[in-house]
């Protein structure tokens, strides 16, 4: 059993919209368990074949769903974060981008007393490669294997996916965590749940500039790392006070620069890869200690 | 402590918002002409406070705050602050307020702790200073609560916030109120920051706001109709608004090579790549996902418009995002006149070879990866790619 979510894990759509339709569809395709969809007054309809629900407590009822998957818009989209958490689901995936921050805050004071684990939001998903796939991501790129892989970025947990699936790196479980500044799973409680997985040989960390996740995630791993890990960190070239792209992506007050995240890697005796390309071959190296 | 990339409040505005949630602040008055400030100083009664009133931290120091003992003063003070340049920001108007009687300065301030992932409320006896250098420096000297978001700063946590930074036991109950009424106004505006320093004690013992800063979340300015029409945007922002507006997110940087992407850590992976490779990025854009064609011609126009650009970088990993999607975009660039600097494609992921055959004979080189299109592009931006316009070579 890998982390998170495996072949049994049945998982339900929250907002079928355009997006929610079709990621439900290459879900399906991939071999999750799709158990249906979730929108208000669309009870007892179908779509493309998928039974809907007016609400995910129906939804769990009839299907025994465990997880979720959200594609509802910004202003309503913490709203369903919550009724997700309130019918008491394993793990939520929260893939909308542009929640209000004073709404994840809530969220994460929910959370605090909740089992539920949420990934996101603004985030690709997690993906137990030949298992299950809850997100948004292409699937071809990932293969299964001993790597596990987590992620503040998306289009980049792509490419370093693909870079090792080509170099023959298998992934035992891939979670994109998403790049906003108040999130579900932060790095370090991503990298727990790799550091607690027996199908997990190896960690990559992805990190981005911004906030001191990657730092923490390196004091975690100095005291309590069971296996090597890779890092990579984006943004060394990114000026102080720009926002990058990601809301949670900006270095103020000289905190959360890339030196600092390389240097708390460094010092956990963590390998840190230059640029994306490194990561197989650190990787390799790392798996032969 | 953290900040996003916030809506900017000016001082007020947000002093505004105090005053509405019961905070005591100086009387003050609005002015855009000298002889505005004269009127508002003769009606507060001298000595006033001119204050510039723009979106960047150190007025003072730069000249935009001055104290004036008379009404003819202030006139004479407002005329040598409108229209001067602090940071760049063009300053068009001024804050006159009446000046305190200042007996001790303390700062308090909200913002988000992201790593604790609840608000975090800051006092210190250690006011006027940035905060940051406070907590660098000597952090001791800041107490800190982090209230629970779901029951608000509750008053016992005010309290203590309040002993815990040796605030004089005769300001503990006026400090305690101001603060949570501070968390107050923090809670309802969506604000990332929200900071009253210094926040004065005055001879007479009572405690009113010196200064106020609020920055909001944009993200939340669909539910903030007042602080939506508040927002200014300066011309530095003028064309990262064009392109927020596009859908897509720009940041000017000061380099010679464009570069183009999809996703955040894509795109900042690309900059770095560039970095490593010798050159300089001239800017971060982010197509974000499922670009049509139209939004990647209009990004490839914007990053051309910057005339510092020397060459291209376009580095697109496919996902919900189509290569096709991005060489019809590029094409149509093209197409209409030859790109005046080359330009480097790679294309990989979800109709990357559909993309390519798109862009076959077209003046472009294409490199299979990350590193490669890096390298290229800053050889093309250093020799000028003078002469170059290569047809599609794989």
């Amino acid at each position: 059993m890998s982390v998170l979510l495996d072949r049994d894990t049945r998982v339900i759509v929250q907002g079928m919209g355009r997006e929610g339709r079709f990621h439900a569809g290459r879900m399906r395709e991939y071999g999750t368990r799709v158990a249906g969809g979730v929108g208000p007054g669309t009870g007892g309809t179908t779509r493309d074949g998928f039974p809907m629900f007016d609400t995910v407590a129906h939804a769990v009822e009839a299907t025994g769903a465990n997880a979720s998957l959200i594609f509802v818009p910004a202003p309503g989209a913490a709203d369903a974060i919550l009724e997700a958490v309130d019918a008491d689901l394993d793990l939520v995936v929260c893939i909308t981008e542009g929640i209000p921050v004073h709404d994840m805050l809530k969220v994460a004071a929910v959370l605090e007393t909740a089992s539920t684990v949420l990934i996101g939001p603004n985030c690709p998903g997690a993906i137990t490669p030949g298992q299950c796939k809850i997100g948004i991501m292409p699937a071809e790129n990932f293969s299964p294997g001993p790597v596990g892989f987590v992620s503040r970025s998306g289009t980049l947990t792509y490419e370093i996916a693909d870079l090792l699936t080509r170099a023959g790196l298998g992934q035992s479980t891939c979670i994109g965590i998403g790049g906003d500044p108040v999130i579900g799973l932060p790095t370090p409680d991503a990298v727990r749940h790799l550091n607690e997985d027996p199908q997990t040989a190896v960690i990559v960390i992805v990190g981005e500039i911004g906030g001191s996740a990657e730092e923490r995630a390196a004091e975690y791993l100095r005291a309590f790392g069971k296996k090597p890990a890779v890092a990579f960190v984006a943004g060394r070239s990114a000026p102080p006070g720009k926002r990058m792209g990601h809301a949670g992506a900006i270095v103020s007050g000289g905190q959360g620069t890339a030196e600092s995240k390389v240097r708390a890697f460094e010092e956990a005796g963590i390998t840190v890869a230059n640029a994306p390309s490194e990561i197989p071959h650190l990787v390799r190296q790392a798996l032969r200690r | 402590m953290f900040r996003l990339a916030p809506v900017k409040v000016h001082e007020y505005q947000a002093k505004l918002l105090l005053a509405r949630a019961g905070i005591p602040i100086p009387p003050g008055h609005l002015a855009l002409a000298p002889e505005e400030a004269e009127a508002a100083a003769r009606e507060i009664g001298a000595p006033v406070v001119v204050k510039a009133q723009v979106h960047v931290g150190g007025r003072g120091k730069a000249g935009g705050i001055k104290v004036a003992t008379s009404p003819q003063e202030a006139r004479e003070h407002a005329r040598a602050i409108l229209g001067i340049d602090i940071k760049g920001l063009r300053v068009e108007k001024v804050y006159v307020e009446k000046a305190a009687a200042v007996r001790s300065e303390l700062y308090l301030g909200v913002t988000i702790d992201r790593d604790r992932r609840r608000p975090v409320v800051m006092l210190s006896t250690v006011g006027g200073m940035d905060i940051e250098e406070v907590a660098a420096t000597s952090p001791n000297k800041i107490a800190r609560g982090w209230p629970n978001l779901l029951l608000g700063l509750l008053p016992f946590e005010a309290r203590r916030l309040c002993f815990d930074a040796g605030v004089p036991s005769e300001q503990v109950a006026a400090v305690a109120s101001i603060a949570e009424r501070l968390y107050g106004v923090f809670a309802a505006t969506d604000a990332t920051l929200l900071e009253v320093n210094p926040l004065f004690i005055q001879e007479d013992g009572s405690v009113i706001a010196g200064d106020a800063k609020l920055d909001v979340d944009d993200s939340a300015l669909f539910r903030q109709p007042e602080l939506a029409a508040w927002r200014e945007i300066t011309a530095d922002e003028a064309l990262e608004e064009r392109a927020r507006k596009l859908g897509f997110s720009y940041v000017q940087l000061d380099g010679d090579v464009g570069i183009i992407g999809n996703g955040a850590g894509l795109v900042m992976g690309t900059l770095d790549a560039v970095k490593n490779a010798g050159g300089r990025p001239a800017n971060f854009l982010d197509v974000g996902g499922g670009a049509k064609q139209d939004v990647v011609k209009a990004a490839l126009e914007i990053v051309l418009s910057n005339r510092r650009v020397r060459s291209v970088l376009i580095n697109i990993f496919g996902g919900i995002t189509r290569g096709d999607e991005v060489a019809k975009g590029i094409l149509a660039v093209t197409r209409e006149h030859a790109p005046r600097v080359p330009l480097v494609i790679r294309l990989s992921g979800t109709e990357a070879e559909a993309g390519r055959r798109i862009l076959e004979g077209a003046p472009l080189t294409s490199k299979a990866t990350m590193d490669e299109a890096a390298a290229e592009a800053v050889r093309l931006a250093t020799t000028g790619g003078r002469g170059e316009a290569p047809a599609m070579s794989r």
